[in-house]
């Protein structure tokens, strides 16, 4: 699968509140960009409903990508592709190629599973297990295997800390996590994603049931996380794409309308659509 | 301008009024209907039953003299039918539900497996008892066994196991399922360490409500050919035995009068018992309920 490697080095205006480890106080520099995940003409039905249409999209390496559209146009469908959740729809066909890391994750013997430990999910909604807040960030690594108690100490506090909510919850592990806010919930569930230290996060409008203190909490925690992770994001909030992201891919009626970097997709789009949208003029 | 007139709201607002408060005393009439019932029921078996049950009662076999028939081997009987219903009925009842509601294809084939599961739920319990005379007393030869008679009735109550084990596991929220899925467990670590916990509470009411009907059904009994004077209680599951409902509906039958006395005190020890199983399934449910 080697041919299929590429390595884009292209020079980026430097965003020193993205990119501060790698900048480190420069003008300019020389970022590598490395494909995370590559759709080649992938298309996706529901049935007889064509919801995925020739989508061709790459996202890299340690950044932000968000995906943007109005209900209905398949950024949901097609970030669960990624980690197939959304083959738990039961009439779901789907056709072309999704690489992650060079490797097609259609492939038999690339199971679901080795996939979903390697790309994560965050959800709409929180969705918290009806259990101890240390039982749910525990829960990847025990499903995994991990049983030593001192690892799983360990992991649950670094994924609580990375979760940017270990000081308001340290005294209450034990306690249900269900007894927490909306917002506590949804960076319960981030660190429940983080626990099983995976490759990529998929985030599907991961603040759209939270609060603006919450939303703004979870914002600057996917900030935090791109240093180690690469981040997939679905949002309905296009001043949270504006804020957060990278790259923004604006989807529309199936297809990928524009895919670029976030500035130029918000500032200056090549598309009528991408305009229209982002200025608020429908959707 | 005015579409309404107000006049006439106020005219009707007591009539509406009237008939709201009216409603609420004929449902609240209906509900006392069952528990009048019940009531009468248990004060008239009790009053029956009062001078008979002592604790000899409950600790000889049954004898056709009056003042020494007991319900011990019933007793004994019936919790060695348990023994073998129960483990039987859950493991296939609770497989099958998770089955049919966690893994099975979404298609026609699996709706019509569904409906007809509930629709064995309402077969008429005697048809059951031939089926088990047929299969398991006849053509596997176990005689009329605590073994045959458990497979009985561990078939007669699977439905009721399965259908509600079914509403309950689909009770679970899908995102808690898609939240554990999502991190690469496998369909077995999802349904046994989220779904099942989960859905506990509503399995085992099912269970115990269905076990409750299974400790009380006579019909199939009679079917299989229960014995009911018997002297000894069983060693295994290979044994003749007694159950307790066979036992009540023997002295029923008998001509002396006393023995509707002896009859009723065998009836409380199965309400009593029942009540029991009941006040565990609730005490079970409130423990391990989760709310979401």
């Amino acid at each position: 699968m080697a041919n299929i490697k590429e390595k884009n080095t292209i020079t980026k205006p430097v965003d020193n509140t993205t990119l501060e480890e790698t900048t480190q106080g420069e003008k300019k520099t020389e970022i590598i960009r490395e494909p995370i995940f590559k759709t080649n003409n992938f298309n996706l039905w529901y049935g007889d409903n064509h919801a995925l249409q020739d989508i061709n999209l790459t996202f890299n390496k340690n950044e932000i990508s968000a995906i943007i559209g109005p209900s209905g146009c398949g950024k949901s469908t097609f970030v669960k592709s990624l980690n197939r959740m959304v083959e738990l729809v039961p009439v779901v066909r789907t056709e072309g190629e999704i690489l992650y890391r060079d490797q097609d994750i259609f492939e038999k013997k690339f199971t679901v599973e080795e996939l979903r430990t390697k790309v994560g999910m965050v959800f709409q909604k929180p969705n918290p297990f009806p259990k101890s807040i240390y039982d749910n960030v525990a829960y990847g690594p025990r499903v995994h295997g991990i049983r030593k108690k001192k690892v799983l100490d360990e992991v649950v506090e670094k994924s609580l800390c990375d979760a940017a909510i270990w000081d308001e919850v340290k005294d209450r592990l034990h306690e249900n996590a269900l007894g927490l806010s909306g917002g506590q919930q949804q960076r319960i569930c981030i660190a429940r994603a983080l626990a099983t230290e995976p490759d990529v996060i998929l985030m599907d409008e991961p603040t759209s049931a939270l609060d603006p203190i919450s939303t703004t909490k979870v914002e600057d925690l996917m900030q935090q996380l791109k240093k180690d992770y690469s981040i997939v994001v679905v949002t309905h909030n296009m001043q949270q794409a504006a804020r957060v992201s990278d790259t923004t891919a604006f989807f529309y009626q199936g297809y990928v309308v524009e895919h670029d970097e976030t500035k130029v997709i918000f500032e200056n789009p090549r598309d009528q659509r991408t305009e229209d949208y982002v200025s608020g003029r429908f959707g | 301008m005015q579409l309404i007139d107000k006049n006439l709201i106020a005219k009707k607002r007591s009539g509406r009024l009237t008939f709201n408060q009216i409603m609420k005393w004929l449902f609240f009439l209906c509900t006392m209907i069952g528990l009048v019932v019940l009531i009468t029921l248990i004060v008239d078996t009790l009053s029956d039953a009062i001078g008979y049950l002592n604790l000899d009662f409950l600790t000889s076999f049954s004898s056709s003299r009056v003042e020494d028939a007991g319900f011990y081997g019933a007793i004994i009987g019936s919790i060695w039918l348990m023994v073998v219903t129960v483990p039987v009925a859950i493991f296939v009842s609770v497989a099958t539900a998770l089955y049919l509601e966690e893994y099975a294809p979404k298609n026609r084939v699996t709706d019509f497996i569904k409906v007809n599961i509930s629709n064995l739920a309402g077969v008429p319990s005697v048809v059951f008892g031939l089926l088990g005379l047929a299969m398991f007393v006849r053509a596997m030869a176990m005689g009329n066994s605590v073994l045959a008679a458990g497979l009985t009735l561990a078939l007669m109550i699977l439905p009721v196991i399965v259908v509600s084990s079914q509403e309950s596991i689909r009770s679970v929220p899908s995102t808690v399922r898609e939240a554990s899925i999502g991190m690469g467990a496998t369909k077995w670590q999802t349904v046994s360490r989220i779904i099942l916990p989960a859905a506990i509470p509503g399995i085992i009411t099912g269970i115990i409500l269905a076990v409750s009907r299974a400790i009380g059904e006579t019909a199939p009994l009679v079917v299989i050919g229960v014995p009911t004077t018997l002297l000894v209680t069983p060693d295994s599951v290979l044994d003749s035995f007694q159950a307790m409902p066979m036992q009540i509906y023997a002295w029923i039958k008998m001509p002396q009068e006393e023995f509707q006395y002896i009859a009723a005190s065998g009836i409380i020890v199965l309400l009593v018992i029942l009540l029991l199983m009941n006040s565990l399934a609730i005490f079970i449910r409130n423990k391990f309920s989760t709310r979401y």
